[in-house]
């Protein structure tokens, strides 16, 4: 069932932040053995980073796009599976931090890699529903890899802010509809008092990523009347290279339409930050009038999946001082040992 | 304002006192002082102490003094400043007797460092900054220097070894002395070789952690050694509000009203205790202070001025570099040593004809400076 | 550090709010009750430039107590663009990567933590300004 809104939505600022430090693929090859996928590096983020302060980084540059008054924004909710606190909310530490208290809500969610997405549907039902003038929802992680998991390879750290409004010719895209499609399927968690999650390996596949994301894409196409043809551009969730690709191409989607947003190459898996990073980073290039499908994965299992169409404002309100790319650009290499101790594996 | 004189002069030995505690270490300073002098009773008792309550977790040290001296019921009082106390002890000790209040006072500096981990020491030496503000940004005494350190070369272009060379001619004064914590020479090559303790600084240009007590007794009657000036005067808390970082205003203030209280200008003065914390911030004081103009510091101790037998001997004991820096005591250690100088007794680190000599006890980034100058009757 | 201690400084480490002399004009960072220029006591809160450049840097080998996991770290003395002065880490910099007169912006991180189960205190740092390549 689409979850259409009462009143349109759009986006008016986004930012994404995404720590300098990379590990290659190599390193961890070199000290476990194994095979470095595709993936050629990841982000890791520094020993005085963690998810608030990551969220805080987008927060603040998708208010400074957006140019409003953090006094206005009614919402602010922070999805993650990294929180630094098991019981105090990253939402209330990233409102202090933009100057939004005490007129808010804040709240954090957790969904594993789509928490991200979560936060979007809050944002656009408080939105449309005319509780808030604005909301802002933030995917940001610095997850852990299980060292000699072949995860390590790809869990990086890093984030993104969309703040939503009701759409006007200041919003930069506005949203036809979204779907969410969420099941009980037990792919991948990690249980309260563990440092690193467990998965079930090759059952991360078929029956969880490509059941979900596909599962919710069809649904909200179907519902819309569209087919791969009517989007420019597409996001999915990118725990690495080959899903992403191959569920693109089982959904008709082209690699020109998955190019843009597939940064997971460059930065690794940023979990909660993966899919709205990917997304900004194709609201960085896209054009007034594109249509973007972008697709979320969190195990446990669900996809929330959106249709946006690209409006005017796009080409003053994007981030041509720091678009996405800039981050990934922005880098310097650590060895195994500095990255261990930036995420706090040694015990001191 | 009647004249003070100082005598009783003891000082124990700098270094890990590993047998001492903080009372030892104080009753062996002051009962030597309160042996050496022929006076009938202790009107009062100042004692100077900056890191007890973080290192002992002791307050109360007036109190606790007098208690272990037999000093009962008589006015005992914790002077604290930072690493001024020492001289803050004896600015107030000197306004007790000066005043006609008192007649006979004691003035005990005391630290026990040794009794914590360095990284602990340090916390309790950052305690003399701001905490929220300065002390949260994770900088050490230490580093607050090297900001000073670096600013001084750029803007003067002067050289680390200019810099350095304080710390060379402070171990060269130390060679003999008895209570000194390093009494033995250390090349600018070395000191320079050092790792660096916070870029630019060296290890070997910082004073070390040390342990150890003086005291002095302060009478009101005409001794051979009198209190010409006592003067305590503070900055800026935070170094990001003072005009000119490379100024300390403190030292400045400080000594203008000492040399004004004892009638004299810097060219009177025959030596000079440093605060050296770091080199730089004796190089800074000694511009300051009046002997050198602002940015030729460095160079006038690099071309040997400062040496025991040149134009205006410097730490001639070893100052805190070499003799050795137990923090809240060090106050009453250059006092004293000035007073050993003056009665001729200094030994093989006598200054001769010495007739005037300055102390410049420095707390935080010289926040707080406490200027003692003596004088020989 | 206290909850209390921590909490009564959040608005100023996390926002760089100062406050402004009506009488003088100086920006005063932190708060205070009265000007420390002036003496005036007519203060008006305000926002601290979040850019400068970088007057004086040390690396602090040897941290206090509850710093030493993220040891070395560079210290700067600051001159932010309003004029103010401003002490804080410069992070993001490889200590031979430092000088004066580096262009440096806020950024929010976390400066310590009580152990594993008392409160994780954020508060500004700096870094080098972040720019298109």
């Amino acid at each position: 069932m689409v979850l259409k809104t009462s009143r349109p939505v759009g986006i008016i600022g986004y930012g994404a932040y995404i720590p300098m430090n990379r590990l290659k693929a190599s390193e961890i090859s070199r000290v476990w053995g194994g095979c470095a996928e595709p993936i050629e590096e990841k982000a890791v983020a520094s020993i005085d980073e963690d998810a608030v302060t990551i969220a805080v980084e987008c927060a603040r540059y998708a208010i400074k796009r957006a140019k409003i008054d953090p006094r206005e924004i009614g919402a602010i909710y922070v999805g993650t599976e990294s929180k630094p606190y098991a019981v105090k909310p990253c939402g209330t530490i990233v409102a202090e931090a933009i100057g939004a208290t005490p007129q808010v809500t804040a709240a954090d969610y957790e969904f594993a890699c789509k928490a991200g997405t979560e936060a979007f549907q809050a944002c656009i039902g408080l939105v449309s529903s005319g509780m808030v003038k604005y909301a802002m929802a933030i995917g940001a992680d610095t997850a852990q890899g299980r060292p000699a998991d072949p995860l390590e390879y790809t869990v990086a750290c890093g984030g993104a802010a969309f703040i939503f409004t009701l759409k006007s010719n200041k919003t930069l895209a506005y949203l036809e509809g979204s779907y969410s499609y969420v099941t009980d399927t037990p792919d991948f968690w990690r249980r309260g008092l563990e440092m690193y999650p467990r998965h079930g390996s090759r059952f991360t596949g078929e029956p969880a990523y490509f059941r979900h994301i596909i599962g919710a894409a069809k649904g909200l196409m179907a519902e819309l009347g569209y087919g791969p043809q009517d989007f420019k551009y597409a996001v999915f969730h990118q725990p690495n290279v080959k899903f992403p690709v191959k569920v693109a191409k089982r959904l008709g989607f082209g690699m020109d339409a998955i190019k843009p947003g597939l940064i997971v190459p460059y930065v690794g898996n940023t979990y909660a930050g993966s899919t709205p990073i990917g997304l900004a980073a194709t609201l960085d290039v896209a054009e007034p009038g594109d249509r973007i499908l972008v697709v979320s994965y969190g195990s446990g299992a669900g996809s929330d999946a959106f249709s946006f169409v690209v409006q005017d404002a796009i080409i003053e309100g994007r981030p041509r001082d720091l678009p996405v790319s800039t981050f990934i650009a922005r880098k310097r290499y650590l060895d195994y040992s500095l990255y261990s101790r930036m995420r706090g594996k040694i015990h001191l | 304002m009647r004249p003070v004189s100082i005598g009783g002069v003891a000082l124990t030995p700098v270094g890990e006192q590993w047998e001492l505690s903080l009372r030892d270490l104080a009753c062996e300073a002051a009962l030597k002082a309160l042996d050496s002098v022929e006076i009938d009773h202790i009107d009062a008792l100042y004692i100077a102490n900056m890191a007890a309550a973080p290192i002992q977790g002791q307050l109360h040290l007036g109190a606790m003094l007098a208690d272990a001296l037999g000093l009962r019921r008589i006015p005992a009082i914790r002077v604290e400043a930072a690493q001024a106390s020492g001289g803050v002890a004896i600015h107030e000790a000197y306004l007790a007797v000066a005043s006609g209040l008192y007649d006979s006072v004691i003035v005990v500096g005391v630290e026990k460092m040794s009794d914590a981990l360095p990284e602990e020491v340090r916390s309790a030496l950052a305690m003399a900054e701001d905490q929220e503000y300065t002390a949260y940004t994770g900088v050490t005494d230490i580093g607050l220097c090297a900001l000073l350190h670096r600013l001084y070369m750029e803007r003067y272009e002067a050289k680390p070894e200019e810099i350095a060379s304080l710390a060379a001619v402070s171990h060269e004064h130390a060679v003999g002395c008895p209570h000194a914590q390093y009494p033995f020479k250390v090349s600018v090559e070395r000191i320079l070789s050092s790792p660096m303790e916070a870029d630019p600084i060296h290890m070997l240009e910082c004073s070390g952690i040390g342990d150890g007590a003086a005291a002095l007794i302060l009478t009101a009657d005409a001794g051979n050694v009198e209190i010409a000036a006592s003067t305590v005067a503070v900055d800026h808390f935070f170094l990001t509000e003072r005009r000119d970082p490379l100024t300390l205003e403190a030292v400045r203030m400080a000594s203008k009203r000492a040399y004004e209280m004892a009638g004299i200008s810097p060219r009177d003065i025959d030596l000079v205790e440093l605060h050296d914390l770091t080199t730089i911030m004796g190089i800074l004081s000694l511009e300051d202070l009046g002997f050198v103009e602002k940015g030729f510091g460095a160079r006038y101790v690099s071309e040997g001025n400062v040496r025991r037998d040149g134009e205006l001997p410097v730490n001639t004991f070893g100052g805190l570099k070499a003799r050795g820096n137990p923090v809240g005591a060090t106050g009453v250690y250059q006092v004293a040593e000035v007073a050993l100088q003056l009665l001729g007794e200094a030994d093989r680190c006598q200054v001769e004809d010495a007739e005037t000599g300055l102390a410049e006890n420095l707390g935080g980034v010289a926040s707080t400076c406490s200027i003692t100058i003596l004088r020989r009757r | 550090m206290s909850a209390p201690r921590y909490w009564r400084e959040i608005k100023y480490r996390y926002r760089l709010i100062g406050e402004l002399c009506t009488e003088c004009g100086s920006i005063i960072f932190p708060r205070r009750r009265l000007c420390p220029h002036c003496g005036c006591r007519e203060l008006e809160e305000c926002k601290l430039s979040e850019r400068g450049t970088v007057l004086s840097w040390t690396v602090i080998q040897h941290p206090p107590k509850g710093y030493e996991k993220y040891a070395p770290y560079v210290v700067a003395l600051i001159r932010l663009d309003d004029g103010t002065q401003i002490l804080s880490q410069v992070v993001d910099v490889e200590p031979e990567e430092m000088r004066v007169g580096l262009r440096v912006e806020a950024t929010f991180r976390r400066v310590r933590e009580d152990g594993s189960s008392g409160i994780i205190e954020y508060g500004y740092k700096f870094r080098p300004v972040i720019e298109e390549p």
